[in-house]
């Protein structure tokens, strides 16, 4: 057990750059090490959501079919794209309340520049783009109290969404629902690929992971980060490859009344969108910044970093990434209503990025745990549905899901208190 | 170990309100030494550095840096002219690796993209430099490091920037024997390597392994400054305890405030 310790003051010196043991044996002690030090990785998750699937698969007679299987992407693809800018807020260790109705300003914004007839109305795709500034904007006036006065984030979002939540009220009291007609912000949720085109995007989505693998292997040769574990590598790269090429071929197989369907848009956001923020968290100085700030928000001052800039930036994501989940939620239904926002947004957005290992208390978690969360939180919540559970038992059950995800985040924490020092 | 000190402060006097914690205070370091400042409990230590580090500003005195004086209003001017200081609390990031830990805040990047590989390969080589040897990844977090290991990523980061001088802040006061002694050997290296030193502790013992000089300071003011050869640690305890006075060439000898011995 103590053979991949730290060494003590006395322990021989390693051998400089020693390679780590390759195949399986590497990635067993690889996986030892990360459980000792309560690092679970998506594993947990992984596994839930292959249990959640084989129940329901095996219980409800219409969760087995492509339809319903675009119909889930097309669900947890907004909810995804709020939790994306949770992960970003909860690394800092802050939290957004104000995202749930912050998608509704979203999709309000939308729907009002693109009302025909209105004197205003834009191209959709320009309507999109100012509603994302807007929200944008409304994050960093949210993040600069945070920032600059030190109120909570708790307290300042808290207000954010009873504030939107009137804004929202007031708009659309008289009106009711406002009918999205744009084509071009209808297809964010309803667009499907031609198989064709699936198919190539599956292949891009594949070829990307051993892109940036063999791009580490070469830049970074001769460092800790060019090694690879190529049994971990063999069995990620085929996971992706069934995950994208699956996805693909069930999505084509899908038929309503003879139009044949295909690879869901949405869904395609939601990826686009991970890899851009995975590479934002992981790759750039920015990202850097927030996983330091979120770890020591003193030492990163120490270290000259401008800390009030970083947090501000990071609400502008959240609410940026608030109004892309609020229009795609919108164009689900073609219109903005008095329900929105749907269901549970706010919270299943956060439960999404908590239950994908991303800590409450900052500097833990990854952009992917999002969107495992908010696969696994939308599976659920679609299966339930299809085998007609009631509301009220979907809630219960998403919630003893979240309250078991945290407990095993929780305890894996301890035991890393206890193993390192 | 040159004549000319590299680091020279003096008369420097600073108040909080009606409270005086430096009293025209006189210090200096050179360059490939290790300058012990040792105190009571508000002697002014911390004070000192934070002058030196530019956190405060000092009221009135004057600091000469390689000769020449200089203005220190923030840590930003103190990390130009080479001053790094390694604090108590070690301002590190558990959550980060030993190598996000060296580059904090100065990440190696073109167009905000980070270049990983030569932020890994400088951390080994200044790690190797520094004979830092005990860490078996320098890819771990540095949650997972011993309070030595930790202390020692945290010299290593204040030492990578070219620095001349390096100030400590009770590097072992919260490490054990055999930590303690990887630390002081060290911070010994440092100063063999051309580097000057301050160390602060309250640890004598520590002082004696490590410092070739040491400077007391009792109630804001100087006492005197030993040479580690030719004094006893009884010698500097009554100095901060009671403020004997030892005449020092080239130095002054502050009056000793009268009252409380």
């Amino acid at each position: 057990m103590t053979s991949a310790d730290v060494v003590g003051p006395e322990a021989p010196k390693p051998a400089e750059r020693e390679e780590a043991p390759g195949g399986i044996t590497g990635l067993y002690r690889k996986a030892w090490f990360n459980l000792r030090t309560g690092n679970l990785g998506p594993a947990p998750i992984i596994f839930g959501e292959i249990l959640v699937v084989v129940l329901f698969g095996l219980t409800a007679t219409n969760f087995f079919t492509a339809v319903n299987f675009t119909n889930l992407i097309n669900q947890m693809a907004g909810t995804a794209m709020l939790a994306f800018g949770v992960v970003f807020v909860l690394l800092l260790g802050e939290i957004d309340l104000s995202i749930g109705y912050l998608a509704g300003i979203g999709a309000l914004v939308v729907a009002e520049l693109q009302l025909p007839g209105s004197g205003h109305q834009l191209n959709g795709i320009v309507a999109m783009l100012i509603a994302v500034a807007v929200c944008a904007l409304i994050g960093g006036v949210q993040g600069s109290i945070v920032a600059f006065v030190g109120v909570p984030s708790f307290v300042v979002t808290l207000a954010g969404f009873l504030i939107w939540q009137g804004v929202i009220l007031n708009q659309l009291e008289q009106r009711g629902t406002i009918i999205i007609q744009d084509r071009w912000i209808n297809y964010t949720d309803s667009y499907a690929f031609s198989h064709f085109a699936g198919y190539l995007v599956a292949l891009i989505i594949t070829a990307l992971y051993p892109l940036s693998v063999l791009y580490k292997r070469v830049a970074a040769r001769g460092t800790q980060i060019a090694r690879v574990n190529w049994t971990a590598f063999a069995v990620k790269m085929v996971g992706i490859a069934v995950a994208a090429f699956g996805t693909v071929a069930i999505a084509n197989h899908g038929r309503v009344i003879a139009t044949s369907l295909g690879l869901p848009l949405s869904g395609v956001i939601v990826i686009v969108f991970f890899i851009l923020l995975t590479f934002l968290a992981k790759w750039t100085t920015f990202g850097r910044h927030v996983y330091a700030v979120g770890g020591n928000a003193e030492a990163a001052r120490r270290a000259g970093i401008n800390v009030p800039r970083i947090r501000v930036l990071v609400f502008m994501l959240s609410g940026a990434m608030a109004a892309l989940g609020g229009i795609i939620f919108a164009s689900q239904v073609n219109s903005v209503a008095l329900t929105f926002p749907p269901g549970n947004l706010l919270l299943n957005a956060i439960a999404s990025a908590v239950i994908g290992g991303v800590s409450l208390f900052g500097g833990r978690g990854e952009v992917r745990g999002a969107l495992l969360g908010a696969v696994l939180i939308g599976t659920l919540q679609n299966g339930l549905n299809t085998l007609n559970v009631s509301n009220g038992w979907i809630y219960i059950i998403t919630g003893l899901v979240l309250l078991a995800a945290v407990t095993l985040y929780t305890v894996a924490v301890r035991l890393q208190a206890r193993s390192g020092r | 170990m040159s004549e000319t000190p590299l680091l020279q402060l003096r008369g420097i006097t600073k108040t909080f309100g009606s409270v005086e914690a430096l009293t025209d205070v006189d210090f200096e370091v050179r360059s490939g030494e290790v300058m012990a400042l040792v105190g009571d409990n508000g002697a002014g230590k911390s004070t000192l550095v934070k002058c030196i580090a530019g956190t405060h500003t000092a009221d009135s005195g004057e600091i000469l840096f390689e000769g020449e004086e200089v203005q220190i209003h923030g840590p930003k001017d103190a990390a130009r002219l080479g001053i790094e200081v390694v604090y108590q609390d070690l301002a590190l990031c558990d959550n980060l690796d030993v190598v996000q830990n060296m580059f904090l805040g100065r990440e190696v990047n073109r167009w905000q993209i980070l270049n990983e590989a030569a932020m890994e390969n400088t951390t080994a080589s200044t790690l190797k430099s520094l004979a830092v040897t005990t860490i078996s990844s320098i890819r771990q977090p540095v949650a997972t490091l011993s309070g030595g290991q930790r202390q020692s990523v945290a010299v290593a980061k204040a030492v990578q920037w070219n620095s001349k001088l390096v100030i400590l802040d009770e590097p072992t006061a919260a490490l054990g024997v055999a930590q303690t002694e990887q630390v002081l050997a060290l911070v010994r290296r440092l100063g063999e390597q051309g580097l000057a030193v301050v160390i602060i502790s309250h640890n004598l013992h520590d002082i004696f392994e490590t410092a070739d000089r040491i400077s007391v300071l009792r109630l804001g003011r100087n006492v005197g400054i030993f040479e580690r050869r030719t004094t006893t640690q009884q010698t500097v305890v009554e100095a901060i305890t009671a403020g004997v006075a030892t005449k020092v060439a080239g130095i002054p000898v502050a009056p000793t405030s009268g009252g409380t011995a």
